[in-house]
């Protein structure tokens, strides 16, 4: 293994110094981790998952089943790098995984000594007593790759979104010629290749086209498609419906704080794919000796990164495609045998032997040696597997034939045929909106593919009804090539023959899975976990099963495929997750007056997707304390809640009225402009989904109050029913939530408080008695008064827009100064609600609640329109007598809280049974004791007995109750 | 990721949708309906595979109310139509 001192695409004036197990390394601008690593002369690069063999390089690209490592640079970290994915950057700190001390000399390495005992599944046919969760963590700590730094991934990943007329995926021949047909014709065109040049296979494979030399085609092509996307570094991971594709840009050179990797959501109206072919390897004994290496990736290491893989390189096949590779490796110094499996000798393999290539037809290898790499090759007469003969080697170079990417094609629902001439899975036909040039359709030549591609923009372009105003790109047409001879494996007994090098999967294992019937290929998958690595495959898949097919007597066709699915290549979280995570992740919504909150010490908490106050602390207090405080202030003077965040939707049109009072459960007909009533919303299943304040502004105006959390819901309801079950009705709705900010004042001083206010509104009992709303000016802005209270005390609440909100709250500070004027958070308000036995929606109610439940039985008696959930109120199941209904509780011990969630236990016949639960409970200040409220069966009937409360081992008792502990009356709305 | 015609607003992404399920006829006037009926049209669907009709709204845009007809399996979307056009 050396570097040359010409060729490739490197920039040898730009060296870059990495390390390798901590050794300093140098490589250079242009090269990828594996060829840096390869050009140093690093033969074992990773272990293998199970039986820890060493493994190097087999392949150059996104088809590499073995060398992942652990990479650290800038301060990042990834625990299972691609190398041959990574472009290799200065200051790179790499090492190998799955070993210990070193991928060079692993002691875990000893494992494969007792490989004849661990076939596969030998884990789970061996641990599973008494349960295999006994023995996994053992196992898998001697498994598995990369290990996870505990630190936060710093790097920025991005999501974007395209919609274009055309995609083509892959910048081969076939798809740079359809791009620029396509671009040519005007059309939008995204052109995305996973490699960091342009060329595909024009990169490593020399041609001529339109008399120039390939290289530079592909330079003036690139430079011709003016106004397109171009995406370099993509892999077109994912193919979804409806031409839908999931793109990853890899930005390794992005300056700080830019994002090293987008994901690119686009929707295509055409695809092209040209994603080109993977070679597979031809199976062997000691085919994973690293050293073995992919005929074509050993060219791809020479031509593009000028690094010789060897010297001495024994070059087996059974097609044509490996002799370029041959030819260029003696270009470049190396001593050259060629084994071709196939029984004659055709036209390119004579031209080699003409040249002096040593070149054996009918060969085959039959094991290799070597410690710590490989030294020597073992061939044979492919009838005679016994005449072996030895030949020095530093590097086989493989070629079983070429697998077509089909995955993209797979993915989108295309069907595969197996072509036993080409002895690979074709696409049967292209998908709608798909079009497939070079060589996914197959072995083409240079010509067929610029061809192919062409033909494919200009087919996009007539779809549009344009035309494409370049000629086709010409190449000299090639002679067909002589036949492939399949080669699926060497039947020599007693040598593992390696088909998944990751997962070390043998040719020994599919037999064993083919012996006990595991037949079917995704039963074969499953069973020996053949193409489950983060290769998904892509050298394994049709080795794997033509072995399955020749150990079961069938044919390839009739064993099929594994189903291709997302994505190609493995896409890390960060990137799918993008900037949605963190504070990103679901943006909270922030109240007009934010900032007075923190200013009054507010300690600030999430209530169904908006920041509100918590409580606000004073020095020395602790949360609960202060809760306390500010419950009793609120009862004793006066208290200021921040209720903006609660729901506001306006109702109007003629028929609003009538609409509501279908939707709602309460009476709305009757509701008089100016007043409000409390409401029930009910689904069509009778269970209660939110509850509020509907106010009537004028008889075609109406204005909700939902749940914050339930506001969105609570529209997407009304508008659904509007649309579905009553579009004749003349109503329309309006979230005007964030437009208000709204205050309570609450509390027996709240009255002469407000009676400070300069307001026009008239706020005398007479005028404004409990649940009435009125429309006026509140210090010079518009504003609207409510009588509504959710703490039992007589309150009001003041709404202005939004933007004087802040002031507003300043202002009822100062004016409720002399009056004790506290301010209280959500949680003083859950105990205020509690005392007086207010619901909770979704606290105290769940997906079985319903209204008769809540004790709220009138409307159902005397409601006479067929509201959303009646019919379902009076099935025999809404109407058992057992039903859980709402009561309070109070516990026996009034220090004592208990906590929600704890059970109702009755017992019978020496057995504990739960009738019930707490659904809410806190001490109350206004009682000076423990309350709690709760759902319990029959409860209503057994107000004054006593139950036992049972919680994680605990018990403890409390008496059933009505729900209101404090002021059943209700005398303080009015003090 | 489906793309859908929205009646109203054209071709969309999936994720501006919002899936509404098979259309069930409300059986009225509901008091006079036996308990088995009111639980078939709350509970009680097809779920044919293949050539389905489903109700979905375009939430994230005009957020209206549609019908469509697709197939389950192929995922090709047949024709989307709005609130009381003819089917």
């Amino acid at each position: 293994m050396k570097r040359l001192p010409t060729g490739g695409r490197i920039d040898r004036a730009a060296p870059r110094a990495f390390t390798w197990d901590g050794k300093a390394l140098g490589g250079f601008k242009g090269d990828t981790l594996a060829s840096a690593l390869l050009a140093n002369g690093i033969r074992i690069i990773g272990r293998s998952f199970k039986y820890h063999r060493p493994r190097g390089l087999y392949g150059a690209w996104s088809e590499e089943p073995n060398a992942i490592v652990d990479l650290a640079w800038k301060g990042e970290h990834d625990p299972n790098a691609r190398s041959t994915l990574v472009d290799l950057q200065a200051g790179m700190a790499a090492s190998g995984l799955n070993a210990w001390p070193s991928v060079a000399h692993d002691v875990y390495g000893l494992i494969d000594r007792f490989h004849r005992f661990i076939p596969a599944g030998f884990y789970y046919k061996t641990f599973k007593s008494p349960r295999w969760e006994t023995f996994e963590g053992r196992i898998r700590q001697m498994a598995g790759l990369g290990t996870l730094r505990r630190s936060d991934d710093r790097r920025r990943y991005e999501t974007r979104h395209a919609e274009t007329d055309v995609l083509v995926v892959g910048a081969g021949p076939a798809g740079l010629a359809a791009a620029r047909a396509a671009h040519a014709a005007g059309l939008r065109v995204i052109l995305a290749d996973d490699r960091a040049a342009w060329g595909g296979s024009l990169l490593w494979r020399e041609g001529v086209i339109d008399d120039r030399a390939a290289a530079d085609w592909v330079a003036d092509t690139i430079a011709g498609l003016d106004g397109a996307t171009l995406l370099p570094r993509t892999t077109v991971f994912g193919a979804y419906d409806h031409n839908a594709f999931g793109l990853l840009e890899r930005r390794p050179s992005a300056a700080d704080g830019w994002a090293t990797e987008r994901v690119w959501q686009v929707r295509a109206r055409h695809v092209v794919l040209a994603t080109g072919a993977i070679e597979r390897p031809l199976v062997f004994p000691g085919n994973d000796r690293p050293g073995v290496m992919s005929a074509a990736a050993v060219l791809q290491y020479l031509r593009e990164y000028g690094v010789l893989a060897g010297n001495r390189v024994v070059l087996v096949t059974n097609n044509d495609s490996a002799y370029e590779t041959a030819h260029a490796l003696i270009a470049a110094g190396a001593r050259i045998t060629i084994a071709d499996a196939r029984p004659e000798l055709g036209a390119i393999a004579r031209r080699a032997a003409d040249h002096g290539i040593q070149v054996r037809a009918n060969t085959v290898p039959v094991n290799t040696g070597g410690r710590h790499g490989l030294r020597w090759v073992d061939v044979a007469p492919r009838d005679n597997l016994a005449a072996r003969e030895r030949i020095p080697a530093d590097v086989v170079a493989i070629s079983g034939g070429w697998s077509p990417a089909v995955h993209l094609h797979s993915q989108a629902g295309g069907k595969l045929r197996w072509d036993a001439a080409e002895a690979a899975f074709l696409p049967e036909a292209a998908r709608p909106g798909q079009h497939l040039a070079g060589a996914i359709t197959g072995g083409t030549s240079l010509a067929e593919a610029l061809e192919a591609g062409h033909h494919a923009g200009t087919v996009v372009a007539s779809t549009f009804g344009r035309a494409s105003a370049v000629l086709p790109p010409r190449a000299e047409p090639a002679a067909a090539p002589s036949p492939i001879a399949p080669l699926w494996f060497v039947p020599v007994p007693d040598q593992r023959q390696w088909i998944d090098f990751q997962n070390d999967v043998t040719l020994k294992d599919v037999a064993l899975a083919a012996r006990e019937n595991y037949a079917s290929v995704e039963h074969l998958k499953r069973y020996t976990t053949l193409g489950m690595a983060n290769d998904q495959g892509k050298t394994s898949n049709v080795n794997g099963l033509a072995a399955l097919a020749a150990f079961t007597g069938r044919e390839i066709p009739e064993v099929g495929t594994t189903t291709f699915r997302p994505p190609f290549v493995p896409v890390s979280l960060g990137a799918l997750a993008g900037m949605r995570h963190g504070r990103l992740y679901a943006p909270i919504r922030h109240l007009p007056s934010h900032a007075d909150h923190l200013g009054n010490g507010a300690e600030m908490r999430e209530y169904g997707g908006w920041l509100r106050p918590a409580c606000y602390l004073r020095v020395g207090e602790t949360v609960p304390q202060a809760i306390q405080r500010e419950a009793a202030s609120a009862r004793q003077a006066a208290g200021l809640l921040d209720g903006s965040s609660l729901g506001k939707i306006e109702v109007q049109g003629a028929d609003a009225a009538a609409f509501l009072n279908l939707l709602y459960y309460n009476e709305l007909a009757t509701l008089k402009p100016g007043r409000l009533r409390y409401c029930l919303l009910l689904r069509e299943t009778g269970v209660v989904y939110d509850d509020g304040v509907v106010a009537r502004l004028a008889p075609d105006r109406f204005l909700l109050s939902p749940s914050s959390s339930h506001t969105a819901g609570v529209l997407a309801m009304l508008r659904a029913w509007h649309q579905t079950e009553y579009p004749a009705m003349q109503v329309a709705f309006h979230d005007i939530t964030a437009a208000w900010a709204t205050y309570a004042i609450s509390g027996p001083n709240a009255r002469a408080i407000l009676g400070r206010l300069a307001t026009s509104i008239d706020i005398s009992d007479a005028a404004l008695p409990h649940m009435a709303i009125a429309d006026g000016s509140i210090g010079g802005v518009p504003g609207r008064i409510a009588r509504v209270s959710f703490t039992g005390e007589r309150s009001y609440e003041l709404s202005v827009p939004a933007s004087h909100g802040a002031a507003l709250w300043r202002h009822l500070l100062d004016l409720g100064a002399r009056d004790g004027i506290t301010l209280f958070g959500i949680e003083a308000l859950s105990v205020l609600r509690a005392e007086k036995g207010f619901i909770l929606i979704g606290t105290d109610t769940d997906g079985m609640t319903l209204p008769v439940d809540l004790g709220v039985t009138a409307p159902l008696r005397n409601k006479k329109v067929d509201f959303v959930g009646k019919r379902s109120l009076l099935t025999p199941d809404a109407t058992r007598p057992d039903r859980r209904q709402f009561v309070g509780l109070l516990p026996a011990d009034p220090r004592f809280v208990p906590a929600v969630g704890s059970h109702a236990i009755e017992t019978a016949d020496g057995k504990r049974r739960s009738i019930g639960w707490i659904t809410t409970s806190c001490r109350s200040p206004a009682l000076g004791r423990s309350i709690a409220l709760g759902m319990i069966e029959a409860g209503r009937a057994r107000i004054g007995e006593t139950v036992e409360l049972f919680h994680l081992g605990q018990t403890s008792r409390a008496t059933i109750t009505a729900p209101c502990h404090l002021d059943p009356a209700g005398e303080r709305l009015h003090d | 990721m489906l793309l859908m015609p929205c009646p109203w607003c054209g071709p969309r992404d999936e994720p501006e949708f919002q899936f509404g399920g098979e259309p069930a006829t409300r059986p009225i006037p509901a008091a006079e309906v036996s308990d088995q009926r009111w639980a078939d049209y709350l509970y009680l669907r097809t779920n044919e595979k293949g050539f389905h009709r489903e109700l979905w709204c375009h939430a994230g845009g005009c957020g209206q109310w549609f019908l469509v007809e697709r197939d389950t399996v192929t995922h090709v979307i047949h024709r989307t139509l709005k609130p009381g056009e003819p089917a």
